[in-house]
């Protein structure tokens, strides 16, 4: 099993480690639910080493991710992110990610670490561009600091204002005197910044963060579930897979349609003008219990879909989950059925989004 | 990591324990540590069967649900209702807080049952 260069660091603090997409990596330092509040009202530091960089460079990279990627790649400037998906030729979902753009010759690639091999050679084998995909995963350590205070926090490390740095844009520049690229995205639904750099330099910022900052925990695998869970974000092979379209699960506004054409774009133009035929949505569960994924969902004794995620939200202390089901029962207030085991138990559909923070 | 010498043990993480032909049913120490914080309990109901090997109640930590086996086959005397309100019990003190109370349908079912020495050894590999 791979580990992240900030293993030893895991191990200090005695993180309960589990094995995830190949890597062992903490799923919990002291408990769930205290640093899932702890990213929600103060602040929380992730490893995120585990995921996957790739680097696409070359005379027509732009060219290249525009026709793998659903997102309007054209338009991006310099230091701007989007975020967007990979899909398969039926409009299915190969990943999600984030692509950075650092000149129109350069673009960086953060993809799923279970996925990224799978990317990897998806994306190698649909270029027929002057470019160059290089695998650059074990040249980047990676930490995400997340929460309300995470700007507070890392402001006091460095000379660059972190308040000029706006949602999805990213900096190349010195924290604690090492050089790190920042850039204002995260997984969790609170501000906060995702930090790439070297494997020693993000050694030693994790380490020092922890250990300057009383009001920082250190937040594993197990709350980072539950933080993008409640805030609407989805998880490949959950939400979004290579049978649920973006259309479908509710990502629309990272398909660009009228763009000039990407895999799968035939198909999500005809699936939008058709109308769709089902949608991921919310539940809430009414009776006592809690939801996991998985289970099947009815409307009047037919089944009508399947959970995709579910938990007892620590943030709204109410079951809830997200379904796949016909557009028909998507509506919000909808009554269905959910199978618990053996017991059938009431939710209602609302919004999958059921975390929004308040704007400062 | 506790487990009290006078109860048996399953491979599956539960506890019995005998008292007048009953036998008390819970979760161990070590199970309740994997578990992590235990939010929500499903328990069965007052005589329903319980059969040994086969799972009788369903317990949610934040991460996810897990099957509790039962160790033994009979009939449910009782269930700790106090856990349907304070699952959170279950990860105080494990021993204390038993799951439900069965009425022993064949004694000898015991016998396969671990030693706390033996599921002592058993969880530390």
């Amino acid at each position: 099993m791979k580990r992240t260069p900030l293993y030893d660091e895991h191990v200090r603090l005695h993180a309960r480690m589990v094995e995830y997409a190949g890597y062992e990596m903490p799923l919990q330092y002291t408990s769930i639910k205290e640093e899932h509040h702890a990213v929600r009202n103060r602040a929380g530091v992730f490893d995120v080493s585990h995921m996957g960089e790739i680097h696409i460079q070359g005379s027509e990279a732009t060219d290249l991710l525009d026709h793998i990627f659903t997102n309007r790649v054209r338009a991006m400037t310099a230091q701007e992110i989007q975020y967007g998906f990979l899909t398969n030729e039926k409009g299915g979902v190969v990943d999600d990610l984030l692509v950075y753009k650092v000149n129109d010759e350069f673009y960086l690639l953060v993809v799923n670490a279970a996925n990224k091999d799978k990317d990897f050679a998806w994306i190698k084998e649909k270029n027929n561009f002057d470019a160059t995909v290089i695998d650059k995963t074990d040249s980047y350590a990676e930490i995400a600091l997340q929460g309300p205070k995470a700007e507070e926090i890392l402001q006091t490390y460095t000379e660059t204002d972190l308040s000029a740095i706006r949602f999805f844009t990213f900096a190349e520049f010195e924290i604690a005197d090492k050089s790190f690229l920042v850039s204002r995205t995260g997984y969790t639904g609170e501000d906060g910044f995702e930090i790439y750099g070297e494997n020693d330099d993000v050694k030693m910022l994790f380490s020092r963060l922890l250990a300057e900052n009383e009001k920082l925990l250190p937040a594993g695998l197990g709350c980072r579930d539950t933080l993008r869970f409640e805030a609407g974000l989805p998880l490949y092979g959950h939400e979004i897979d290579a049978d649920i379209t973006p259309l479908e699960a509710g990502y629309g506004f990272a398909v660009d349609l009228r763009k000039e054409r990407f895999l799968g774009q035939d198909v999500l133009i005809r699936q939008k003008e058709a109308g769709l035929q089902r949608k991921v949505v919310g539940l809430e569960l009414l009776d006592k219990g809690i939801l996991r994924e998985g289970y099947d969902v009815y409307h009047e004794d037919e089944r009508i879909g399947r959970t995709l995620s579910g938990y007892l939200s620590p943030t709204l202390e109410k079951p809830l989950a997200t379904a796949i089901v016909p557009m028909k029962n998507a509506k919000k207030g909808t009554i269905v059925t959910v199978k618990v085991r053996k017991r059938m138990l009431q939710a209602r559909v609302r919004n999958k989004m059921f975390y929004r923070r308040k704007k400062s | 990591m506790k487990t009290p010498k006078d109860l048996r043990y399953t491979q599956t993480h539960e506890w019995v324990k005998v008292e007048d032909g009953h036998a008390y049913i819970g979760i161990t120490d070590y199970a309740q540590d994997q578990l992590g914080e235990i939010v929500f309990i499903e328990l069965p109901e007052e005589s329903d069967d319980l059969e040994k090997g086969e799972e009788f109640a369903a317990i949610e930590s934040v991460k996810a649900a897990s099957d509790v086996m039962a160790p033994v086959s009979g009939v449910v005397n009782a269930v700790n209702e106090a856990l349907e309100d304070s699952p959170e019990l279950l990860n105080e003190d494990p021993y204390e807080n038993w799951i439900v109370k069965v009425e022993l349908e064949d004694e000898s079912e015991l016998e396969g049952l671990m030693s706390a020495e033996e599921y002592e050894n058993m969880s530390k590999e």
